[in-house]
């Protein structure tokens, strides 16, 4: 038996197309055992089409001097299973404290130094308008939602940080190692990340899917933190962005941030 | 065939060698797994059959749907709603991950990296 | 042809069981790091790139700069490079290769790279970079590969290589062009965004690539009777030097921009790195080594008759490539994250697991190197017509 190369090579050729047309044919079979099925936002869902917050500095001074204990920070990370890890180099922060100078290092002078020494000044990611993080992405893995959240899909995420050397605000942090050992207590109701990807604020996306506000708002006591629809005239954020002085940060870049300082 | 007498017996001695797995356990009949389903709900999201077949088409369309397009709510197949979210909601009835998940996945060898990040109750519960 | 590879003298596999050594030790490295994470390396919040993503920039550049030797040939027809320009054609495959293994060992979840080609995002520079690079891999590849099989069978290269070899000139600057657009595009990075940035990359790497293979080329031949040829080398020579004098003064541009202006955040990443900056000085040896470096690189090269001796003229291509990667590789990192956006300073050294995994990276280059460059010089020299008369060896 002398199979001729120029047969054999035939016999595999059609193999290889047999192989494509059953696993197409296979395909169209299981695509129709899928039913239709819906998916909706739910009607309790807080409903916006730019969602922003705006903080008073001022308050949140006060409300640290009564002893606050730093509740938006402390609320948000445990229910988001934010670890905390005491190597401030690989440290992973969605909302966190800093000075004046820090957080606004291009308008910086002795003067304002001075008045906002003792000021704290709250972080997190601005969910930019036009956001670089979302612009460098690879994947899409990071996103901008319809109501303006920059969304991450932490399943996608492949771990290039490209986007923590797009984000001029340095909001976003990657998990170095598993970051289940730095967790004392975990929220069982959110999951936690792996090793490998990177992660922010996300400005409370499940919780507007479940009608709450960002958990940070909720639990300030001083009520420093106001989250809104920019959109809306009406709403809270858009009535006091316009009677009293707000800052953004890097505002030069064109980013278009959504979390505003009120300084007066 | 040229040297058929060398390339035959290697052939024979090639498929014994990848079929290894099988001879070694052969006859050898595994109980079929038992997950172990929750005992108040009856009924799942979708009929048994399907989720069998396709709970991780339908996990993974969950996860595009909820975090990709702001859909966190699902309406089954009977009209049923269910919030879409795997500890908020398929958790609370399979509350066992290790009786529940672990039975059938280890048994085909496969190991998902759901719980990588997500958390499994019993896990949740060992922690605090 | 591959054959060729695996007959060599016992110094040729001495150096290849050096190189998997090597590897294998990057290997056990990046074993690890698979496994604990991307801690085990220096990098941190603020400086989320460091030591691999800076190779991997440096090698794009040696990757680019192979087509300063190939372009003369095929596009002048400048038939002094006739013997080198497959040389050129096969670092920039051992180059690409590297990058692509720099990219892949950098990344956080190495499982999911294909999510990349799985869903296409045209406005991300990487998804551009992850296509060019993996063209030029390819072009190269199939280039140098051709062309020495048709010398090996002392036929002239097929005709439908033509445009591809074309092609792959045309595409080169294109992988370098487009790795610098990953950095001068983005906000608040001060060191980076520079329009400059994308053709001073272009002339680091017209500089490193040739010196680079001009080493190469001498080596082999003291240690495997290749002659690449007078003209050719000093024709190389001056390609290093006129690139490097360019990539030198681009520079400069930079300084004067920075500092004529008066800008605190454009001289900020610059003093860190050349003077130190709030008590930090990590990195300022290195800028200097690199430095000097490039003053003795110019130097030698310049001057005639020190560019025209071979040894200075090596010296001179080994001091311009370790100045091109200390500042386009390290420098050029660590520069772009200091400050950070908070305007403080993170340190960012290297960890010994990192180094192995580098040390690894590039030995994989240099073996695929070494096995190319040895099928390359089986082939050249069973095609020399050898004729021994009276006791005397005549080449053809």
């Amino acid at each position: 038996m002398a199979i001729k190369r120029r047969d054999f090579l035939k016999l595999t050729g059609l193999t290889l197309v047999g192989t494509a047309a059953s696993a197409a044919v296979g395909d169209l079979l299981t695509r129709g055992e899928v039913k239709a099925q819906e998916y909706a936002t739910p009607p309790e869902a807080l409903k916006g089409k730019r969602w922003a917050m705006v903080i008073d500095v001022k308050k949140c001074k006060e409300g640290q001097k009564k002893g606050c204990g730093k509740k938006c920070i402390e609320v948000c990370h445990y229910l988001h299973n934010v670890p905390s890890i005491p190597d401030k180099k690989k440290e992973i922060k969605w909302i966190w404290e800093d000075e004046f100078e820090h957080a606004f290092p291009e308008q910086t002078d002795e003067y304002l130094e001075e008045i906002f020494k003792d000021v704290p000044f709250m972080l997190l990611c601005n969910q930019c308008d036009n956001p670089p993080c979302v612009r460098v992405c690879p994947t899409k893995a990071t996103f901008k939602r319809e109501d303006g959240i920059v969304m991450m899909d932490f399943h996608r995420c492949i771990g290039c940080r490209f986007c923590m050397a797009a984000c001029p605000y340095g909001s976003r942090s990657f998990n170095w190692f598993d970051p289940r050992k730095y967790l004392k207590k975990v929220n069982p109701e959110y999951p936690t990340r792996t090793k490998g990807v990177v992660e922010k604020c996300l400005f409370c996306y499940e919780r507007l899917a479940q009608g709450k506000l960002p958990a940070c708002v909720e639990a300030c006591p001083e009520k420093a933190l106001i989250f809104g629809d920019l959109a809306d005239e009406n709403s809270e954020v858009s009535k006091i962005l316009k009677e009293r002085v707000a800052l953004r940060r890097k505002a030069e870049l064109g980013t278009g941030p959504a979390v505003f300082y009120l300084i007066d | 065939m040229y040297n058929a007498e060398k390339v035959i017996p290697f052939i024979i001695i090639l498929i014994i060698f990848f079929t290894i797995p099988m001879w070694l356990n052969f006859g050898r009949l595994e109980a079929i797994p038992q997950p172990e389903l929750p005992k108040e709900e009856k009924k799942c999201v979708e009929s048994k059959e399907y989720m069998r077949a396709y709970h991780m088409k339908l996990l993974d369309n969950w996860r595009k749907k909820a975090i990709r397009e702001n859909q966190h709510l699902y309406t089954a197949s009977n009209g049923k709603n269910y919030t879409i979210s795997l500890q908020r909601t398929c958790m609370k009835c399979h509350t066992n991950k290790e009786k529940f998940c672990d039975k059938c996945h280890n048994f085909v060898i496969t190991h998902p990296d759901c719980w990588d990040c997500h958390i499994a109750p019993e896990v949740a519960k060992k922690w605090q | 042809m591959i054959e060729k590879a695996l007959k060599g003298s016992k110094k040729y596999w001495l150096w290849v069981l050096f190189l998997l050594s090597i590897i294998f030790i990057g290997f056990l490295c990046y074993l690890y790091q698979f496994k604990v994470g991307l801690g085990i390396t220096g990098m941190s919040r603020d400086v989320s790139w460091g030591f691999y993503i800076a190779n991997f920039t440096f090698l794009v550049g040696v990757a680019a700069g192979a087509v300063m030797i190939v372009l003369p040939y095929y596009w002048h027809n400048y038939k002094e490079y006739g013997k080198i320009t497959v040389l050129g054609e096969f670092l920039a495959v051992a180059a690409v290769t590297m990058c692509l293994l720099f990219v892949v060992v950098d990344l956080g979840k190495i499982m999911r790279v294909f999510n990349v080609l799985r869903f296409p995002t045209p406005n991300s520079v990487m998804f551009y970079d992850v296509i060019v690079l993996n063209g030029y891999l390819l072009l190269n590849l199939i280039c140098g590969w051709t062309v020495l099989h048709s010398e090996y069978k002392g036929t002239k290269y097929p005709s439908w290589l033509k445009p591809i070899i074309y092609l792959a000139i045309v595409w080169a600057p294109s992988i370098h062009i487009v790795t610098a657009f990953l950095y001068q595009g983005l906000p608040g990075r001060h060191f980076w965004l520079t329009a400059v940035m994308a053709p001073r990359f272009l002339a680091s790497a017209f500089s490193a690539g040739p010196a680079l293979v001009l080493v190469a080329a001498l080596l082999l031949k003291k240690v495997a009777n290749f002659d690449p040829g007078k003209k050719a080398i000093d024709s190389l020579a001056k390609t290093v030097a006129y690139a490097f004098i360019i990539n030198v003064l681009l520079f400069i541009f930079e300084l004067f921009t920075a500092f004529y202006s008066g800008i605190h955040s454009h001289q900020a990443p610059i003093k860190y790195l050349f003077v130190g900056l709030e008590g930090h000085a990590e990195w300022v040896p290195f800028m200097w080594i690199a430095t000097i470096l490039a003053i003795v690189g110019i130097l030698l090269l310049v001057i005639p008759s020190t560019r025209k001796n071979e040894t200075t003229l090596v010296l001179a291509c080994i001091a311009v490539f370790i100045s091109c990667w200390i500042d386009k590789g390290i420098g050029l990192i660590t520069g772009g994250y200091t400050p950070t956006p908070f305007e403080t300073i993170t340190p960012y050294r290297p960890t010994l697991p990192e180094i192995g995994i580098t040390l690894g990276v590039w030995a994989v280059g240099f073996l695929i190197m070494t096995i190319l460059y040895k099928i390359v010089l089986e082939v050249k020299s069973s095609k020399e017509l050898v004729v021994k008369y009276e006791g005397v060896l005549y080449k053809k």
